[in-house]
């Protein structure tokens, strides 16, 4: 097992090394003159000289990337054109939201996603089965933004029950907090639980086929007993695999909801980043995401050891 | 055989013989879910053909007097803010769909494969260094990725083409990787060898019916995932740019007149849902078909 | 003194996409407390179905339990619903299945103690401290070293040999009446193969439970059972005591498997002989004689119909229209 955690983590730092790379070349990659782009056409040549200076891109490319990577290890992201703060900072700053909602969604999809697929597969062919089949099918199908704003519409303009935009902190205001809350974890949740749901069923349903289940029926086991102590257990290995791919497809739904409900977090600063041309926060944001999404399935592996006693003990 | 060459739910999918596709298409095709997939798949191609004719309105074309009216005789669904008709825009939005999906997915597949037999029969070295660059795409979510790529680029058919691309290779060259071991490892293979036949040759014979059955799963349902990111990313504001019908920038422009006229925002979204579930019936069905155990029949 | 299990006409069908599987087409036997039965048969022959039948262990779709009666203590079992109270008390406690493939038959992710003293628990209702004494003592009986801490391994911490024993010790946990061994050791090297039938048949010896052996490999019968069923094409083709089946086979099949099948104590550079053609297709079977098509004594044989179960000595039967006369009467000593 210690073997394998070393190979595990050699293998995460390598990838974190890339996305490095790759969130660096994302600069290099633009077409024409970066600084131009930013500062305008209208720019005088020693505008252009100093920011190109400030970039650093007057030097050659290797030690740009040397440079860059000492930065990062002191905090320094660069500063946002637009903003004129720290990119650090104005990331800092948004993502305990997009955390908070982003986690909130992962608990609840994956609890209800997998509930929803072990009765399915359990119940294979029954109305309910057919039920969650067709929601999962139409769940994977569904758009969060325009999941957000049927929700809006409905909840916040129709019924007026749940407002239709903002984001408080639930240490300021829990109820009003968990009333915004509520459409936009719904939204990045739902997706979500349709593609576990799938995932569950489908694990469950090979499990079912395999060996060892007719053995425990043979022992005289009730069917439940069979069911959700003997192949549930089984069935959830590569489910939990997937956490990984799970919560990258959890981000990227987070920065649709927080452009649709207007909530201050990563989503949404990309989004404006991105609009505004302000690399150097675009940059920022892909390097953080890249490294928890490696660091959430390195945590995943290291938990699939201790799950599947095969892995345990190799 | 090396862990990093696994696409869970799809390496357990049995080689079926060449022969047998007939007898696949028709256990497919016995589901009545599946048919509704492909009904919906046909009038997506159909509709983005024969849009002209399924409509007298010009898509982009600007008429500020008729600007948001209301669904009614003349226009079924209304119009936007600059008086276009809303139900044109959506029947030529399907032209965008399908190239986008058609074009990134067949560019990005081909890429994938070639990377993954690279990896995959080379092994060592070039294994490792491609493997761990697909985990490095794979670990930042698409849309991400596909905004820092098309922001980078500039917005436009062909950048997001290329976003799209580089965000769904990953998962080819993992299956052909995976698919590539396994055909080594093939003891026919060695027996091959020992005999003197290339094995190069000897791979190709076993690779293609063996990669074949979940890379067309994996194309269905990438088809319709990739519809969904490009509607996501024009929905964004990034990506195609104006004047040009996507779905996405639809649901986006009608944002602001919600309350007053839904039906800017929500028919365009009900198109991506329905065209998306399309391709997802499909894919499903043919991954059920080829796989012998999740039938109620042997 | 009736038999502890009665199985009369047992049919069982499959669906298939090509039509209906006939697995198993009305088979009787029966078997006696305390004896050891083999049941051979080649691949696909409907053997392994028919003793899944007989506790319900059969997917049912796309398998059905077409008829028969399947007597145990008293009591039809097919009466029962598959997963009712009383045909759960009987599986694992009464009637046991030691399977074929034992690193597939063991759930990967518990270890061997606890499956083992899962059913010690559900059956005997002994607390966990006492059901994990008798599974290690369970464990030492089958010849597992070191039984109290490999008791807390996985399955496939065990080679394939032990895991065997493993699912025998699982098996005869309860002490059931009838164990039905399912070619427990076809997944097994030579070696391990007699080591496993030792063990199981000391376990016979101490529990007197019933003992069915499932399997193509005549050497593994000859030895232990008293008594032999043949199969073929989900019928039963000969029924005997060990000595008439293999000193007196009177089915052409049996003939010709014995003839196929090496032996140390025959003259050497004796031509083994292959059963030419292969088994016939299980759907739509016509009513004719199974066999005929690969039977040396076809010509002979005038009639048509398919053929009912003869008697031809005191316990022993063969579905065949002619009298085979004993063609290797003689040459089979031991």
């Amino acid at each position: 097992m210690a073997s394998f955690i070393v190979r595990r983590l050699i293998q995460a730092v390598i990838v974190i090394f890339l996305v490095t790379i790759i969130s660096f070349l994302l600069l290099h990659i633009i077409p024409g003159d970066p600084v131009i782009r930013v500062l305008g056409m209208h720019a005088s040549q020693a505008q252009v000289a100093q920011l190109r200076h400030e970039l650093g891109l007057d030097m050659p490319i290797y030690m740009q990337y040397g440079n860059w990577i000492l930065n990062l290890f002191h905090g320094d992201f660069g500063k946002s054109f637009i903003y004129h703060e720290d990119v650090a900072k104005l990331i800092l700053e948004r993502f305990p939201v997009t955390f908070y909602l982003t986690f909130l969604a992962l608990t609840i999809s994956t609890i209800i996603g997998i509930m929803a697929g072990v009765i399915s597969g359990v119940k294979r062919g029954t109305f309910i089965d057919s039920f969650i089949t067709l929601f999962a099918n139409i769940g994977v199908a569904v758009p969060t933004f325009w999941l957000g704003l049927l929700g809006i519409y409905l909840f916040g303009l129709q019924l007026g029950w749940l407002p239709v935009e903002g984001w408080t902190s639930p240490l300021d205001d829990f109820w009003q907090s968990t009333r915004q809350v509520i459409m936009p974890v719904a939204a990045l949740a739902v997706p979500n639980i349709a593609i576990v749901a799938r995932q569950t069923r489908s694990s469950m349903l090979e499990t079912i086929h395999q060996d060892y289940i007719r053995t425990a029926t043979s022992k005289g086991l009730a069917q439940n007993v069979v069911f959700y102590k003997h192949a549930l257990r089984n069935a959830l290995i590569p489910v939990v695999t997937l956490l990984g791919v799970t919560v990258a497809f959890l981000i990227g739904g987070e920065v649709l909801t927080e452009t649709v409900f207007n909530i201050p977090g990563i989503g949404r600063l990309l989004v404006r980043a991105a609009l505004d041309n302000d690399y150097l926060i675009v940059q920022g944001i892909i390097l953080i995401v890249g490294v928890i999404v490696v660091f959430t399935n390195l945590f995943v592996d290291i938990t699939y050891g201790w799950i599947d006693p095969r892995i345990r003990y190799r | 055989m090396d862990e990093t060459c696994v696409t869970p739910d799809l390496q357990g999918i049995p080689q079926p013989r060449v022969s047998e596709s007939r007898r696949i298409f028709k256990v497919m095709f016995s589901r009545w879910v599946v048919i509704i997939g492909a009904v919906i798949i046909l009038l997506l191609i159909l509709t983005a053909i024969f849009a002209p004719l399924l409509t007298p309105y010009e898509p982009n074309k600007v008429k500020l007097e008729d600007s948001l009216q209301q669904p009614s005789s003349q226009h079924l669904l209304g119009t936007d803010l600059y008086g276009r008709d809303v139900l044109t825009r959506i029947l030529y939005g399907s032209r965008i769909a399908i190239i986008v999906g058609v074009v990134a997915v067949t560019a990005s597949g081909a890429f994938g494969m070639f990377l993954g037999l690279l990896a995959g029969y080379f092994g060592g070295w070039v294994e490792t260094i491609i493997m761990r660059i697909t985990d490095a795409l794979m670990a930042l979510p698409p849309l991400v990725l596909m905004l820092a790529i098309a922001v980078m680029l500039g917005g436009g058919v062909p950048t997001v083409l290329l976003a799209l691309g580089v965000a769904l290779m990953p998962t080819y060259s993992r299956l052909m990787c995976g698919q590539v071991l396994a055909a080594k490892e093939n003891d026919y293979v060695m027996a091959a060898k020992v005999v003197g036949a290339g094995n190069i040759r000897v791979m190709f014979r076993h690779l293609v019916p063996n990669v074949f059955p979940p890379l067309l799963v994996l194309i269905t349902l990438d088809l319709g995932f990739a519809i969904l990111t490009e509607a996501s990313l024009s929905f964004l504001g990034i990506g195609i740019n104006p004047p040009t019908a996507t779905w996405g920038a639809m649901v986006s422009d009608g944002q602001r007149y919600l309350l007053t006229h839904p039906v800017l925002s929500f028919t365009p979204g009900l198109a991506i849902v329905l065209v998306v579930l399309g391709f997802n019936l499909v894919g499903d069905g043919l991954r059920d078909a080829l796989d012998p155990r999740l039938r109620g029949r042997i | 003194m009736p038999p502890l299990l009665e199985v009369k006409n047992l049919k069982v069908t499959f669906d298939t996409m090509a039509g209906v599987v006939k697995a198993v087409d009305g088979i009787s036997y029966h078997i006696d407390e305390e004896e050891v039965v083999g049941l051979v048969g080649e691949s696909g022959c409907g053997k392994s179905v028919s003793q899944l039948a007989t506790i319900q262990l059969i997917p049912t779709p796309p398998g059905h339990i077409a008829g028969g009666e399947v007597i145990f203590e008293g009591q039809d079992l097919l009466k029962y619903k598959a997963d009712s109270n009383q045909m759960r008390s009987v599986r694992g406690a009464k009637i046991s299945m030691i399977f074929q493939e034992p690193m597939t038959s063991l759930n990967p992710v518990f270890s061997i103690g606890d499956q083992i003293t899962e059913t010690i628990s559900l059956h005997l209702k002994l607390n966990h401290q006492d059901a994990q004494q008798r599974a290690i003592e369970l464990l030492e009986q089958v010849g597992i070293p070191d039984a109290a801490m490999r008791i807390n391994n996985y399955p496939h911490q065990f080679s394939g040999g032990m895991r065997q024993r493993a699912m025998i010790a699982m098996a005869l946990a309860c002490h059931p009446k009838l164990v039905i061994a399912d070619e427990p050791t076809t997944a097994l090297d030579v070696t391990t193969q007699a080591q496993v039938l030792e063990v199981m048949m000391e376990m016979v010896k101490k529990i007197h439970n019933s003992l069915i052996i499932v399997t193509h490999n005549l050497g593994i019968v000859a030895r232990y059972a008293q008594r032999i069923y043949v199969m073929y094409a989900g019928r039963i083709v000969e029924a005997g005591t060990s000595d008439d089946v293999f000193r007196d086979p009177r089915h052409p099949y049996t003939i010709a498997l014995l003839k196929s099948v090496p032996r140390l104590d025959e003259p050497r550079g004796r031509q083994l002989v292959p059963i030419l053609g292969l088994p016939p297709n299980l759907i739509n079977l016509p009513p004719v004689c199974a066999f005929k098509a690969r039977c040396s004594w076809a010509g002979q044989c005038k009639k048509e119909t398919d053929p009912d179960l003869r008697q031809v000595g005191d316990n022993h039967f063969v579905r065949c229209h002619i009298d085979t006369k004993g063609e290797l009467s003689g040459i089979l000593q031991r």
